[in-house]
């Protein structure tokens, strides 16, 4: 009898209405929220992108680098600057920069810490290190290293490095501490890899002392398809790794009365996050601060932890992020270049130190 | 098919390969709740990880409906038991929408979204606790009973067949502990849900529990219905209650009866004295009792309290043997306390004995002073 009737008695009809209207409401403005910055950083990056192209010791008109980009015709020089210069330095600035953000994101959901990254756990120091044994050894008997050579060589690195991490995790219960080991684990490699560049005495080594700094310059078209394939791949996976994520955000305990078979993940979230940062390290060499700024930047425009949208943001943060300080190395004190982890440092930072404040403002 | 839905066999948990509990066998069926009570540190937590899978069994095993959890894969796990645990829930910029909706995990596509028959599940179970108004607060920004709840909420739209709760009661107030524990029966009443969980209040685990385990020491000292579980010899020992005691009809606890030679004695009846007991117990002054029958409400709490209780049994005149001890009692003490409650036939000696205190300026009324 009654349940029809009972439904339709003022009171349950307001009620009813009201709580589906709010429930509507809530999921709409967040939708909205993620579409919006979604859409804003695209924005940004494509801008950033014409930007970077538009400027440096030659100008080129934001008309002919359309006709250059798209119609592949224009003045020789113009031609060559862009395609061989500019745009191989413009995607690896993107896609690294996002790849290290995305790898950044994916440290903080393991260690369950906001200031978890690739560069201050060490990892991005650990990697620099046998990229450098090996193109030193390498060039003593080849004179060519490839750029799968380098990213193999980055990830061996990087898992070497998160190696002693974990083994000082576990005995290390504090958080800080963890940190502190990290940075000691980074000093360690960093001293190794300076010593071996002094006394290396190559020709061919003198690039790494500016790679070594961590710099998107240099960047060949073969660099470009082998990280694209890479970073591109794991933004893919890492996409589909959401809801796992999600559920390990909330404490292992919990991630596993949820189904989530906790050990494999964890070996998963490892490897793919030392696979990202190997291979941009690899590449740019070590970049300070993106890993762990722009993670948080993103989550405080969502509004939200959620992996299934922080993941595609924190790559296009990444990239927005890079892409604007790689502009600023480039051209500050051109043609001076600085290197790209002194132009992040400056702007991620603060914002760090912001994050960090308010973090323990909040739990006071 | 074993009669019973959730039973354990030979099991022995611990950490790191060492024993701390071992030849737990519990069996119970489906809709019972079991109570697992003890004292702080004793292991119940420890034998609730081993049921749940957080922690590896050292030895035997659990079986859910005869399947055995050991071979069970996380994701089968999850669709038949969901847990309350006392871990903070970690990650952050979380509603407490979100969190009950994690509840749903392992039903969503392999992207994690909820269908819209998944929100109508998450809000039913935030209807269901009363936390539905709390949906767009901050999980961190609740107080302690209602995070309760939208954690209730959450193993409740994870549709489980049974839960296990630890301590779900811990820092609640009285008011949110009842209306826990009533959701929680009438769960495993109305859907048959099975509930498994450690209390520390014994007083509530007596009045909800099905089955009561205790766990003390490294085996388990009893298992079975409350009716055999609280007995006082049971609870005394497995607490170590020196100090107080444990009425066992009540479920309730008192603080230690004052020490020495009694100096007041209370004659008191059908519940009239429990507050002067108390008040005396908070002064510390030792005190006898009387002459109470012994279906008296004040008789289980002067038998904790009063240094001695001098008692009658209900429904026939009191007895001249008992009323000549209280009386040869009462002269001993330097005052004597009479509450307010009604004389008659059966307790007629209980009026000789107000005239004889009367007699001897011992009378004090209405209990006000000690």
């Amino acid at each position: 009898m009654s349940r029809k009737e009972a439904d339709k008695t003022p009171a349950a009809l307001r009620l009813r209405g009201e709580t589906e209207a709010e429930e509507f409401n809530l999921t709409a403005a967040a939708r909205a929220r993620y579409f919006a910055v979604i859409l804003g950083l695209l924005i940004a990056m494509a801008a950033l992108v014409v930007w970077n192209i538009n400027t440096g010791s030659v100008h080129i008109s934001v008309g002919s680098i359309a006709r250059i980009l798209f119609l592949k015709e224009g003045d020789e020089t113009q031609m060559g600057i862009v395609w061989q210069l500019r745009l191989p330095r413009i995607i690896a600035a993107a896609v690294l920069g996002g790849g290290l953000a995305l790898s950044g994101f994916l440290m903080q959901t393991f260690f369950g810490n906001p200031i978890a990254g690739p560069f201050v756990l060490g990892i991005s120091a650990g990697s620099k290190l046998i990229v450098a044994m090996v193109m030193i050894v390498a060039l003593r008997f080849v004179s060519y290293v490839s750029s799968w050579m380098m990213v193999i060589a980055a990830f061996i690195g990087a898992l070497i490095a998160m190696g002693f991490v974990l083994l000082a995790a576990r005995s290390i219960r504090q958080m800080s501490m963890l940190l502190v080991a990290g940075i000691m684990i980074s000093y360690i490699c960093s001293a190794i890899t300076e010593f071996l560049i002094t006394f290396a005495k190559d020709s061919d080594i003198v690039n790494l002392h500016s790679w070594s700094q961590g710099s998107f310059s240099g960047t060949t078209w073969s660099n470009v398809t082998v990280f694209s394939i890479i970073v591109l791949a794991s933004l893919v996976v890492v996409f589909f790794m959401s809801k796992p994520i999600g559920a390990y955000q909330m404490g292992e305990s919990y991630a596993q009365s949820m189904g989530v078979n906790v050990k494999r993940f964890r070996v998963i979230l490892i490897l793919m996050s030392s696979l990202i940062a190997g291979c941009v390290t690899a590449f740019a060499g070590p970049i300070s601060f993106v890993g762990i700024a722009v993670p948080h930047l993103v989550k405080m425009l969502l509004k939200t932890a959620k992996p299934i949208v922080v993941v595609p943001c924190c790559f296009f943060g990444g990239a927005v992020f890079c892409l604007f300080c790689d502009y600023i190395a480039r051209t500050a004190f051109a043609p001076t270049e600085l290197s790209i982890s002194t132009v992040t440092a400056i702007f991620g930072a603060p914002v760090v130190i912001v994050m960090l404040v308010r973090r323990h403002g909040s739990r006071a | 098919m074993s009669e019973y839905y959730f039973r354990t066999s030979d099991l022995s948990v611990g950490y790191n390969g060492k024993t701390l509990i071992r030849d737990i066998e519990i069996r119970i069926h489906a809709g019972e709740i079991l109570t697992l009570i003890g004292p702080n540190g004793s292991g119940k937590s420890t034998i609730l990880k081993s049921i749940t899978k957080h922690l590896a069994a050292i030895r035997g095993d659990s079986f859910i409906a005869d399947a055995s959890v050991k071979d069970m894969s996380y994701k089968e796990l999850s669709q038949k038991l969901a847990v309350v645990l006392t871990e903070r829930i970690k990650g952050e910029l979380l509603t407490c929408w979100d969190v009950v909706s994690t509840g749903r995990y392992p039903y969503t596509n392999s992207l994690g979204l909820l269908s819209p028959e998944d929100r109508e599940k998450v809000r039913a179970a935030m209807e269901r606790v009363h936390a539905w108004e709390l949906a767009e607060k901050d999980f961190t920004a609740i107080s302690d009973g209602q995070r309760q709840r939208v954690l209730l909420a959450r193993a409740i739209c994870q549709e489980p067949e049974i839960i296990v709760l630890d301590e779900p009661t811990s820092f609640l107030d009285i008011r949110h502990k009842l209306e826990l524990l009533s959701i929680l029966r009438s769960m495993a009443r109305e859907k048959g849900i099975t509930v498994i969980m450690s209390l520390h209040e014994i007083d509530l685990a007596q009045k909800i529990s099905d089955k009561v385990m205790c766990v003390s020491g490294d085996v388990i000292a009893h298992f079975g219905t409350p009716e055999e579980i609280f007995r006082e010899d049971v609870i005394n020992s497995l607490y170590g209650i020196t100090a107080g005691t444990y009425d066992i009809r009540f479920g309730s606890v008192e603080l230690p009866r004052p020490a020495g030679e009694p100096r007041v004695f209370v004659i008191s009846g059908c519940g009239s004295g429990a507050a002067v007991f108390r008040r005396l117990q908070r002064a510390d002054v030792p005190f006898c009792a009387g002459i109470l029958f012994e279906n008296d409400m004040d008789f289980p709490i002067a038998r904790s309290l009063a240094s001695e209780v001098f008692s009658a049994p209900p429904f026939e005149p009191i007895g001249e043997e008992v009323y000549r001890r209280a009386l040869a009692a009462m002269e001993k003490c330097t005052s004597v306390i009479c509450t307010d409650f009604p004389l008659g036939e059966m307790n007629r000696r209980v009026a000789e004995l107000m005239e004889e205190a009367k007699k001897r300026g011992l009378m004090k009324e209405g209990g006000k002073e000690t």
